[in-house]
C-alpha cells in the first residue's frame, strides 16, 4: 500500500492565528481519512494546501506521490475537490457546469459530455441536468458540487464538509454515494464536524482543534483513549444539577460535562458498574431525585469533548451554560 | 460512471500547451456570457447609466456650454461612448467579487486548467457586453443629432480604440475585484476610478475651460488622450498625437493590471 496523501509538519500562520500547526499524518490509497473538527479547527486550511489553492509556511505534503508545492499543476489533474467552500455556478445548469468542468480538466469534448451524463444520471439529476443551478435545492446542489468533483475521474478525492447544513435523509444519500465511490477505489479524505459522519465513512480520523492534531486513530482507539466508559445522569430538578455535579465530579476527579437543557451529567470514569453504584448512593444520600442513572459506551463527541474542551459540532449543543469537562487551555 | 477503473496516466500529465490555454480562455468566456445573457437586469443598468448621461448633457446642460470648432453632440457622444466602456468595467470587478465569494474560484483553482484564462474569460466576456453596450449607444446618439464627419475606416478605428481602452481598463476593475473580495464594496471601489478618470476628462468639456491646478491632470490622463483621439477619427483633425499617448496609456495599464490582477488571483481566498 502506498500513502496517497503525506502530511508531515505542517504549519500555516494567518496573521495572529497558528491555523496549522506542526500537522502530520498520511492517507493510504484507497482509505478514507476524516479531519474532524469545530469550526476554525483548520481543516479547510488544510484542504485547501493539499489542493494547491494555499502555500503552507513550512512542512512537507504530498499527494498522489507528488509535492503539492513543486509539482502544484500536476497534482490538479489527479484531485477533486467539493464541499462548502468549492461550488457550482448558480446561472448554469448542472450540465453546463459539468461541462465546463471537463473542458477545464482538458478532456476531449466526447469525453467530457459522456462523463457529465453520466455523472447526472449517478447523482439522479437526469431530469434537472438542463434547469439552471439556482433552482436546485440544497441537496441537488451537494451532489451536483460531488458530480463536478468526479468529472475527472481523479483518485485522490477531498471533501470539505460534504454534508453541513443538509437534512438527515439527503446527508444519508450523500454518504451513500460516497460510499460508492470508496468501493471503487477513490482515496478519500474529507473534513466534518458530524462524529456520526466521521464514524460512518471514515476508518481513519485526525481529530483537529486550533490547528493541532488533538488525536488520531480508528473510532474504536479513539473511544478507548477515553479509558473506560461514561456515567450519564439526568437529575428531575434544575436546581439539583450543580449539586448532582460536585458530588460525581469527586467520584472520578474531574468535572463532568453539564447539559443544562436536558438536566444531563456526562462524565468519563473507569470502573464500570462500581462507579455506578457509588454514584447512585452519593446522589440518593444527597436527595437528588434521579430520572436517569447509567453507565454507557463513550461516543465520539465524548471523546472529543475530552480532548478538546469542547464540542465539535457548534449548534447542535453549543449551551455554553453547559461547563466543559476541562477547559480549553487543559485540553493542549 | 461505467469505465470508472481508477487508472489515471500518473506520471505523464498532459502539459499546458497554448492550444489548451486558449480552450481554457474559451470556455470561460462562454460561461461568463451565459451568464451575462441570464441576468438580463445587469446588461440593461450598464446601458442605462450612459443613456441618462447622454441626454442629460445633449438636452438639459448641453446647451448651455458650447465648444470651438464642433457641434456640442459631436463633442460629448464620443466621451460618452468611452463612458459606457468605463462602467461596464465596473461589472468586471463585481463579478469576480461574486466569485469570489460564490467560492467558484476555488474550484477553478483546483483545476489543471490555464489559470490567466479565468481572468482572461472574464474581461472578454465584459469586453462582448461593452461592445453590445456600445453598439446601442451609437445608435441612440445618432438618433439625436451625432453624426460620424470622418472616413468609414477612420471611424471603424475610433470604435477600436474605444474598445481597446475598455478592456485595457477592465484588468484594473479586475484587480479591484480581487482586492477587496466583497461585491459590494468592489462596485463602490469603482465608482471612483471611472468619476476621476470620466469627469476629470475632456469627455464633457474642454480641459482649457477647467481650474489650472486640475489642468495638468485632465490634458494627460488616459481617458482625455482617448476621448481626443476618438473624436479626431470620428470628427475629423490632428489624430496622431493623442492616439499613440492613448495606445501608450493603454499598453501599460494592461500590463501593469494584468500583471497585478495574475498575482492577486494566484493568492485568492475566498
Amino acid at each position: 500500500m502506498n500513502a496517497e496523501v503525506e502530511v508531515e509538519g505542517l504549519t500555516k500562520r494567518f496573521a495572529d492565528t497558528l491555523a496549522l500547526d506542526d500537522v502530520s499524518f498520511s492517507v493510504q490509497q484507497g482509505e478514507v481519512l476524516a479531519l474532524l473538527g469545530p469550526n476554525g479547527a483548520g481543516k479547510t486550511t488544510l484542504i485547501r494546501v493539499l489542493t494547491t489553492l494555499l502555500a503552507a509556511d513550512s512542512g512537507r505534503a504530498r499527494v498522489a506521490g507528488l509535492d503539492v508545492r513543486k509539482d502544484a499543476r500536476a497534482i490538479r489533474t489527479l484531485i477533486g475537490l467539493a464541499g462548502q467552500y468549492a461550488t457550482v455556478d448558480e446561472l448554469l445548469t448542472g450540465r453546463e457546469n459539468l461541462e465546463l468542468i471537463g473542458l477545464l480538466y482538458h478532456l476531449d469534448k466526447g469525453v467530457y459530455r459522456r462523463r457529465a451524463q453520466d455523472a447526472l444520471e449517478r447523482m439522479s439529476l437526469t431530469g434537472a441536468g438542463d434547469h439552471l443551478v439556482k433552482t436546485y435545492s440544497g441537496g441537488m446542489r451537494r451532489r451536483l458540487d460531488l458530480a463536478a468533483s468526479l468529472i475527472g475521474r481523479p483518485p485522490v478525492l477531498f471533501l470539505d464538509e460534504p454534508t453541513t447544513g443538509l437534512d438527515p435523509r439527503t446527508r444519508n444519500d450523500l454518504w451513500q454515494l460516497i460510499e460508492e465511490l470508496v468501493a471503487e477505489g477513490t482515496t478519500l479524505l474529507l473534513t466534518t464536524q458530524y462524529m456520526e459522519e466521521a464514524e460512518h465513512l471514515a476508518r481513519a480520523i485526525v481529530v483537529l482543534d486550533a490547528g493541532r492534531i488533538a488525536a488520531q486513530g480508528t473510532a474504536d482507539e479513539l473511544k478507548d483513549q477515553l479509558g473506560g466508559d461514561v456515567l450519564e445522569v439526568r437529575v428531575a430538578r434544575r436546581a439539583d444539577l450543580d449539586k448532582a455535579a460536585s458530588l460525581i465530579a469527586g467520584l472520578a476527579g474531574a468535572l463532568p460535562r453539564v447539559d443544562a437543557d436536558l438536566n444531563c451529567l456526562a462524565l468519563p470514569v473507569n470502573g464500570g458498574p462500581r462507579v455506578l453504584i457509588a454514584a447512585g448512593r452519593a446522589l440518593d444520600d444527597a436527595g437528588v431525585e434521579l430520572e436517569d442513572l447509567g453507565i454507557r459506551r463513550p461516543s465520539l463527541d465524548d471523546v472529543f469533548l475530552t480532548l478538546t474542551g469542547h464540542p465539535a459540532a457548534p449548534a447542535a449543543q453549543a449551551d455554553d451554560a453547559g461547563q466543559p469537562a476541562r477547559s480549553p487551555e487543559a485540553g493542549r | 460512471m461505467t469505465d470508472a477503473a481508477i487508472s489515471l496516466p500518473r506520471a505523464e500529465t498532459v502539459p499546458l500547451t497554448l492550444r489548451l490555454a486558449v480552450r481554457d480562455i474559451g470556455g470561460i468566456t462562454r460561461r461568463n456570457l451565459l451568464r451575462i445573457i441570464r441576468t438580463p437586469q445587469l446588461l440593461f443598468m450598464s446601458i442605462i447609466q450612459p443613456t441618462i448621461i447622454l441626454l442629460l448633457f445633449r438636452y438639459v446642460l448641453g446647451g448651455a456650454i458650447s465648444v470651438p470648432g464642433l457641434d456640442y453632440v459631436d463633442y460629448v457622444v464620443p466621451g460618452i461612448f468611452l463612458e459606457a466602456v468605463l462602467i461596464g468595467g465596473m461589472t468586471t470587478a463585481l463579478a469576480l467579487a461574486q466569485d469570489l465569494q460564490a467560492g467558484i474560484v476555488d474550484r477553478f483553482r483546483s483545476l489543471p486548467m490555464a489559470r490567466p484564462a479565468f481572468l482572461a474569460g472574464r474581461t472578454l466576456a465584459d469586453v462582448c457586453r461593452s461592445v453590445l453596450a456600445l453598439a446601442f449607444l451609437i445608435g441612440l446618439g445618432m438618433g439625436v443629432g451625432f453624426r460620424f464627419h470622418n472616413s468609414v475606416g477612420a471611424c471603424l478605428v475610433g470604435v477600436a480604440v474605444i474598445i481597446a481602452f475598455g478592456y485595457a481598463m477592465s484588468w484594473v476593475y479586475a484587480s479591484i475585484g480581487l482586492a477587496v473580495k466583497d461585491p459590494q464594496t468592489a462596485q463602490m471601489a469603482s465608482i471612483l476610478p471611472m468619476f476621476i478618470l470620466f469627469f476629470a476628462s475632456s469627455a464633457l468639456v474642454p480641459v482649457s475651460t477647467m481650474p489650472g491646478w486640475l489642468q495638468p491632470f485632465a490634458r494627460n490622463q488616459p481617458a482625455t488622450v482617448t476621448i481626443n483621439a476618438v473624436r479626431a477619427l470620428f470628427e475629423g483633425g490632428p489624430v496622431y498625437h493623442d492616439l499613440w499617448l492613448s495606445a501608450l496609456w493603454c499598453a501599460g495599464i494592461f500590463i501593469v493590471f494584468l500583471a497585478t490582477s495574475l498575482s492577486l488571483y494566484r493568492k485568492a481566498t475566498a
